[in-house]
């Protein structure tokens, strides 16, 4: 493979030799011995097992919660319900100024996804917890649930989550994420073809091969520590933080070694419920996933539902896209507010079109919470938009990489989110993919450059 | 947990354990599944290592297999070779050295892939009620398997088919092997050209492995060419109830099975 | 709470272990013994994480009682490297890349050792085979199944076999 260092050459150090070199990986030994540490390759006396109780219903009204069969099974320490947390209820992304606070702990008023925690046994053995758990008994007032983002956003559905008020995330005062440039109407009306299309995505589980999961142990000093598989470990620590009301120096988190993560553990669902019932038993705990829990209600990918219509000239310049785009947050926001954000940020793709319109809703279903996952909020837009690109190019008649090349952003051309484009290379990454795959490429494509854009 | 495992001595011991809520464990590898997740308590466990179920005899052309005789066992005896095709499509290698035959008739879809072997095979299944040893034909205790708790299985006994009669295709999500999305076994024995006595049994296709009789009726005494093949399996899911799962939808269940028919029966 | 002697050979070594009446091989070897390269990952038999050796065949040992391993012989990733020096087949693990994240990696090692054990010429396609009950869900199968045909490989030709 040749690596096209004359491109942007000017822009890089000299002396750069790793790429193209193969290194040993510094964790391999340890793999290959099994002697790499994972959070749960560890031994502690008196350890606890904390089994959740979860909700076997999508959305509904918690009547009663009755523990008193479950405290008496041999082996029970402990039970944890909402009135135990100090900040129930709280949202990930406060750290980042997303609000409001919209997820509890431990559910307490209603239930608004299947496997939604509710009560957490703390026993001497798993089997134990697992007996217990089997004991607590919950009644339910069962709700109507809505389960797709175009019937939640209609004013008869029910309402998943009472913190916002709707089935949507508020943007600064808007219903959706908006990206607006140009006139997409007018182009319309002006274009040769228009093509409008909808696509769309299911939830996609991480399903790693080591579980969600933390151990919390009590140290000297009234500080606590916590092994964890985390992926997110500073938002994990201010978040308990927050949550248990403690100083931040209490707690102390170790990770690293992550037995597969994905971006399916950047939540903290395991740490915060680990921690308190560290605090209160004082006494390491444990907290893990079986594996039909890591499956049902860590959070998945979020299933996108995209309308893209476009308006198409027979030269094969796009003059204006259209975008409505629906991302399924589940039951709660976690990272998926953040995420629609970036699919708006992705759109129109890496072209240059002069009439944009985007709205991309961030919508509440009674589904498992979505969250983060390897390029969540743009995998399934940029899935969308190059199905979407092979279909006008085939529209017109024209080769579907060079309908790309002259598409596709150019050094100082203006992108819809008014942000002049620098350093872009696509043309030159389709060039050379064109090359490598022998693909025959018209010789007044091979020409064209990113650097600018031809008359 | 409050498990008590004993390993019986004598087969009369097995149900009079189960009497009192125990559970036999033979591989293991349903049993101590389920084990793992859900409550557990008062599990009491029973197993059949020490009772001699887990020998292969094949005289006479006749074949038992013990209760106990493991997938690997199988697809490692030369007798025996037209069930390594089964015997390897359950599990990988560490599933297939510790699942039993026995087990496997109390295997639920979309597993029981030998069950669906066996019935095609017209099996004898031979079990063990604490007083009396009896004999249930394999499609009978099928039916029956859940009423079967009281009971162990000792062994299941068939003919052993002749030479090329005997097909079997397995459909997986993830090659080489995963649960199944349908399982087909079929005997198509010959005489003078036409199809005398086929027995077609399907996996994944209902609760338990299913024969598709009127597929075998429409190959009965005919040759086994495309039009015979091809009504047979326009017949195939007429008496199925598959069940949407993690592997497959009931749909397609019903869509593909056909397909991997014909397949197998054109092949 | 029941508890049974059992007495076996793990690693090499006789070990003679109290377990309660019910647990499995893989509580056993983490929780007691803390031998942690075997891992926990589903304890449904489907994952192969938790795959050990025992008398030439891989099990999962998260289905397999431990009190049934009297008199067994097991081997676990631990046992693979006792004298100090790799085992091939973990050599090739490091030098092609077969390890990502590592969680799957003990299981895939065992596995395969168990095929190499009894066929040292496997095909792909029973490489494949050997390996499909363990579940990577990062590296990918291909540098899995490069790895252990390239130990094959060395291990047919003794020029290139190590000492």
């Amino acid at each position: 493979m040749e690596y096209r260092k004359e491109y942007f050459s000017d822009a890089r150090p000299e002396g750069l030799t790793e790429v193209g070199v193969t290194r040993q990986r510094s964790d391999a030994l340890g793999h290959v011995t099994g002697k790499t540490q994972y959070y749960a390759d560890r031994h502690f006396a008196g350890l606890l097992h904390l089994k959740m109780v979860r909700s076997p219903h999508h959305h509904a009204r918690i009547v009663s919660i009755d523990t008193a069969k479950a405290l008496k099974v041999p082996g029970v320490v402990r039970i944890l319900t909402a009135q135990d947390v100090p900040q129930n209820i709280y949202t990930i992304l406060c750290l980042i100024q997303v609000e409001p606070n919209d997820e509890p702990v431990l559910a307490f008023d209603k239930v608004r996804y299947k496997g939604e925690q509710i009560v957490a046994i703390l026993a001497e053995s798993d089997a134990a917890a697992r007996d217990a758990a089997a004991r607590v008994k919950i009644t339910y007032d069962v709700l109507p649930a809505v389960f797709d983002v175009e019937e939640a956003l209609k004013p008869e559905a029910p309402l998943v989550n009472e913190y916002h008020g709707r089935n949507y995330f508020t943007y600064e005062g808007h219903h959706c994420r908006r990206v607006r440039y140009g006139d997409v109407e007018s182009a319309f009306g002006a274009a040769d073809f228009v093509v409008e299309e909808m696509y769309q995505s299911s939830p996609i589980e991480h399903a790693p091969t080591e579980t969600t999961g933390c151990i919390v142990v009590p140290d000297q000093n009234d500080r606590y520590t916590c092994y964890s598989n985390t992926q997110a470990l500073y938002f994990t620590l201010d978040n308990t933080a927050l949550i248990l009301k403690s100083p931040f120096h209490k707690l102390r988190l170790v990770g690293g070694t992550v037995g597969g993560g994905f971006g399916g553990k950047v939540d903290v669902i395991t740490e915060p419920v680990a921690f308190l019932a560290a605090m209160l038993t004082r006494r390491p705990v444990k907290y893990e996933f079986s594996r039909a829990e890591e499956m049902q209600v860590s959070s998945p990918r979020a299933a996108e539902r995209i309308y893209i219509k476009d308006g198409l000239m027979k030269d094969g310049r796009i003059i204006a896209r259209k975008v409505t785009l629906y991302v399924d947050a589940g039951a709660y926001s976690r990272h998926s507010p953040y995420g629609t954000t970036k699919a708006a940020a992705h759109m129109p793709g890496p072209y240059t079109i002069p009439n944009v319109w985007i709205d991309c809703h961030c919508v509440y279903t009674n589904r498992t919470p979505s969250s983060a996952m390897r390029g969540f909020g743009v995998t399934i837009g940029d899935f969308a938009l190059e199905v979407q690109m092979d279909k006008l190019a085939r529209r017109i008649g024209m080769d579907p990489m060079a309908f790309r090349i002259l598409n596709a952003y150019r050094d100082g051309d203006m992108k819809a989110h008014r942000k002049e484009v620098e350093g872009a290379a696509l043309v030159e990454c389709i060039q050379a993919a064109a090359d490598l795959a022998g693909w025959p490429l018209d010789d007044h494509y091979k020409a064209m450059s990113s650097m600018k854009r031809e008359a | 947990m409050s498990v008590t495992l004993t390993a019986a001595r004598q087969a009369r011991l097995v149900p009079a354990l189960q009497a009192k809520g125990g559970r036999i464990v033979a591989g293991g590898t349903l049993a101590i599944a389920d084990l793992n997740q859900g409550p557990t308590s008062g599990s009491a466990l029973i197993t059949l290592d020490r009772l001699g179920f887990d020998q292969v005899t094949a005289k006479g052309g006749k074949v038992t297999l013990g209760a106990m005789v493991t997938m690997a066992k199988i697809a490692r005896d030369r007798r025996l070779k037209f069930l390594h095709p089964v015997a390897n499509s359950i599990g990988g290698p560490a599933v297939r050295a510790m699942a039993t035959v026995g087990g496997n008739l109390f295997a639920p879809a979309p597993y029981g892939d030998m069950a669906a072997a066996l019935l095609a095979l017209d099996a004898e299944v031979t079990l063990h009620d604490g007083k009396t040893t009896r004999k249930l034909v394999i499609e009978a205790f099928l039916r029956q398997r859940h009423k079967l708790n009281k009971t162990c299985i000792v062994s299941v006994s068939f003919a052993s088919p002749p030479a090329g009669a005997f097909r079997y295709f397995k459909a997986v999500r993830r090659k080489p092997v995963s649960a199944s999305v349908v399982t087909i076994a079929a005997l198509l024995p010959r005489k003078a050209g036409k199809i005398k006595g086929a027995r077609i049994a399907l996996g994944a296709m209902a609760e338990n492995a299913v024969r598709a009789r009127k597929a075998e009726a429409a190959l009965e005494g005919a040759a086994l060419d495309h039009e015979a093949i091809a009504a047979a399996a326009n017949l195939i899911t007429t008496e199925t109830s598959p069940a949407d799962d993690a592997y497959a939808s009931a749909w397609y269940r019903r869509e593909i099975a056909p397909v991997y028919f014909f397949r197998l029966l054109t092949a | 709470m029941t508890k049974v002697a059992v007495e076996f050979t793990l690693n090499a070594r006789e070990q003679n272990e109290f377990v309660e009446s019910g647990s499995t091989l893989l509580a056993m070897l983490r929780d007691r013994l803390d031998l942690y390269a075997t891992k926990a990952g589903c304890h449904q038999g489907t994952c192969g994480a938790c795959t050990v050796i025992i008398d030439g065949e891989p099990h999962l040992s998260c289905l397999t009682l431990a009190e049934r391993c009297e008199g067994r012989e097991i081997t676990t990733l631990e046992g693979l490297s006792l004298d100090g020096a790799l085992h091939p087949l973990q050599q090739a693990f490091m030098d092609g890349f077969a390890a990502q994240c590592g969680f799957c990696t003990p299981g895939m090692i065992l596995a395969a050792k168990c095929l190499l054990d009894r066929n040292p010429e496997p095909t792909r396609a029973e490489i494949a085979d050997a390996i499909s009950g363990n579940i990577c869900r990062c590296t990918g199968y291909e540098p899995i199944i490069a790895a252990i045909l390239s130990v094959a490989e060395r291990m047919r030709d003794p020029v290139g076999k190590r000492a």
